[in-house]
């Protein structure tokens, strides 16, 4: 047993050429099966993690999702405004114990402005009911002489460069109209928060008044022609908030979130909607499931190739190898042990390329992770492979061992039929 | 040392019998020289001394052992034990050494391994001494066998068979890929070795010239009645 293992390691070793194309394939679609898997995970988790601790998100009365999606996550197409004094009635039911109202719709230089009230940074949480920390400085004040103050998400610091007292102007919309900046009222740098790995890093934070005092002079989406406020006398104004985009609800009680939710949608003054985070969430995954499920069998489908190609190359061998096989039983090699040594061959191959393909992919997580946190807002950390990708790994592994006893089992009839004489 | 009796053999999917022999004798320690025309069934007829092919009909004794009444497993292990065999070219595995191809047979017969360490304190020792007989120096010995001239491969076949002292050493055409000088020399070798290991000698081959040599000779054609011309 061991010796015609050993004789199967030399063998292979002499034809590593081929062999180790082999497993550079095998690599190759273990990179690709554990890594779109990994990434999979890994943004449903970063998805998920963006918030939590706020029970209902209520706004405008449109699709679940797309409400989500743009309250927390800045993405895809606005929602209609919801007035905020349909907000504060909601929030007076008896249930709730927060509200924090979120007006969206401005960027600096790519990155989205939320405005909001202090209470954000008291009340909103992510991942595991964290709170948002500062890394430095203070959150904005939320009064008149601190109308002006912006508090940075990390990332938009680190990418931008800011740092505290930094000043900087903000743009209209999602900054694509040149000319179309609120350049008369700049902002200055009160704090900027620690890494949180949501959608909160990229995020720029102001005061609902001072989203309402950069937009004094301004009519759907235009600035007003021949009117000008200037900053100092902006202050002067009404800056009280009339609409906002969403708010966030916290409930005193979990239990209520039904009721909270029909009273929201039952609110007579405007057409309102309240949507749990999750089940948003789940609905979110219902639509990208089918894309998850076709790149994966995508992958699978690359790794059944590989070992498609593992079976070919090792039967393709086995006609010039009769001979070898012929040695081999003349020395007293049973076909049991040719079929041995064919099978562990192959799944010797699939398992080496299995394990240089995590290692790849390793070191293309440790290589990537930074671009991908910085361009796609994921956070992709090396860690113990999951139960999914374990159970992808043995798959592999499972299905290399399966395919490897074909060239095995050929080889062992060969043997037997060939006996000491190789017939070509 | 071989008893055969009543032996008939025919190939899978074959429709007659390519082998059909009524008795044959070959008694322990004999050089027997075996020849015949190809086609005459010489490659058969070492398959089933061998047991590695087993007989339509009748049976085939090595040391008094039934080849057919052992299974597949216990036959490769009686065959690895008993039994060495030379082919006619590529005998070795090129990706071992020298001397690794000459210790393949150890590895696979406990039997052989143990009769080698007796005689040279070590299974390395003896095929070291083997190769010194077959006139292979130690330079060579940690070659890969590949790097040798065929001669020299076929020099190593022969330490390789007759490691361990097997009774039976089966030696099919090694010599047809030589010329007349390194066949000569690789003739008189075996045979001495054969003798001094006291195993039996078949060589098969269809160059008659190389019949005085050994004590019998055996000529297939007329022993093989299937090989008969079908006159009738």
């Amino acid at each position: 047993m061991k010796a015609i293992l050993g004789i199967a390691l030399r063998s292979a070793w002499s034809r590593r050429g081929t062999l180790v194309l082999v497993l550079l394939s095998v690599a190759l679609s273990t990179v690709l099966l554990l890594g779109v898997e990994r990434l999979r995970s890994e943004v449903r988790d970063s998805f998920s993690q963006s918030v939590s601790g706020t029970d209902l998100i209520v706004g405008a009365r449109g699709g679940a999702l797309q409400l989500l999606l743009y309250a927390v996550f800045r993405v895809g197409g606005a929602t209609n405004n919801v007035r905020i004094d349909s907000l504060e009635a909601v929030a007076k039911h008896r249930a709730v114990a927060w509200m924090v109202p979120l007006s969206l719709g401005d960027s600096h230089r790519g990155f989205p402005v939320l405005a909001t009230t202090p209470g954000y940074f008291e009340h909103f949480r992510y991942g595991d009911r964290q709170p948002l920390q500062l890394a430095q400085g203070r959150p904005f004040s939320g009064d008149l002489p601190g109308l002006y103050e912006v508090v940075l998400g990390a990332e938009v610091a680190d990418r931008l460069g800011y740092r505290l007292g930094d000043p900087l102007t903000l743009s209209h919309g999602g900054g694509e109209m040149p000319g179309a900046e609120h350049a008369d009222k700049p902002f200055h740098v009160v704090g900027i928060l620690q890494r949180t790995g949501t959608p909160v890093d990229r995020s720029l934070h102001i005061s609902l008044q001072a989203m309402e005092a950069i937009h004094l002079d301004w009519v759907a989406g235009v600035p007003l022609p021949g009117q000008k406020i200037s900053a100092e006398q902006a202050r002067a104004a009404d800056l009280t908030p009339t609409q906002v985009t969403a708010a966030l609800i916290g409930l005193k009680n979990r239990a209520a979130v039904f009721a909270v939710q029909r009273a929201v949608a039952d609110y007579e003054g405007e057409a309102l909607m309240a949507v749990l985070p999750g089940v948003a969430l789940d609905e979110l995954w219902d639509v990208v499931g089918a894309g998850e499920r076709a790149l994966l069998a995508m992958s699978a489908l690359v790794a059944v190739v590989s070992l498609a190609g593992l079976v070919a190359v090792v039967l393709a061998g086995l006609n010039e190898r009769r001979r070898e096989l012929a040695v081999l039983r003349a020395v007293g090699a049973a076909p049991r042990h040719v079929l041995l040594m064919l099978a562990a061959e192959g799944a010797g191959i699939t398992l080496l390329g299995v394990l240089f393909g995590v290692a790849v992919l390793a070191v293309a997580i440790a290589a990537l992770a930074p671009w991908l946190q910085s361009a796609y807002g994921i956070s992709l950390t090396l860690s113990a492979p999951s139960a999914a990708q374990w159970g992808l790994l043995g798959a592999v592994l499972a299905a290399g061992f399966m395919a490897s006893l074909v060239p095995g089992w050929r080889a062992y009839r060969l043997s037997l039929a060939d006996g000491l004489s190789p017939r070509s | 040392m071989i008893d055969a009796e009543a032996l008939r053999y025919r190939w899978p999917g074959s429709r007659e019998d390519c082998l059909a022999i009524d008795s044959l004798h070959i008694g322990a320690g004999r050089s027997v020289f075996l020849h015949g025309p190809s086609g005459s069934g010489k490659s058969t007829l070492l398959g089933l001394l061998a047991g590695v092919l087993l007989p339509r009909e009748g049976r085939v004794r090595l040391l008094g052992q039934d080849w057919a009444a052992l299974s597949g497993a216990r036959r490769d292990a009686f065959r690895a034990d008993h039994v060495g065999y030379i082919f006619q070219q590529f005998n070795l595995l090129p990706y071992l050494s020298v001397l690794d191809n000459v210790l393949l047979t150890c590895r696979f017969s406990a039997l052989r391994r143990r009769r080698a360490e007796a005689t040279a304190g070590s299974a390395r020792a003896s095929a070291e001494a083997l190769l010194e007989r077959v006139g292979l120096g130690a330079a060579l010995w940690t070659r890969p066998a590949s790097q040798l001239s065929v001669g020299q491969q076929q020099r190593v076949a022969a330490a390789r068979a007759l490691i361990g002292q097997p009774e039976l050493v089966i030696a099919d055409e090694p010599t047809s890929a030589l010329d007349a000088a390194l066949r000569d020399s690789f003739m008189a070798l075996l045979l001495q070795q054969c003798r001094d290991a006291g195993s039996t000698l078949v060589f098969v081959s269809h160059d008659e010239r190389l019949a005085a040599q050994f004590d019998e000779t055996l000529a297939l054609a007329q022993v093989n009645r299937a090989a008969l011309p079908q006159a009738a």
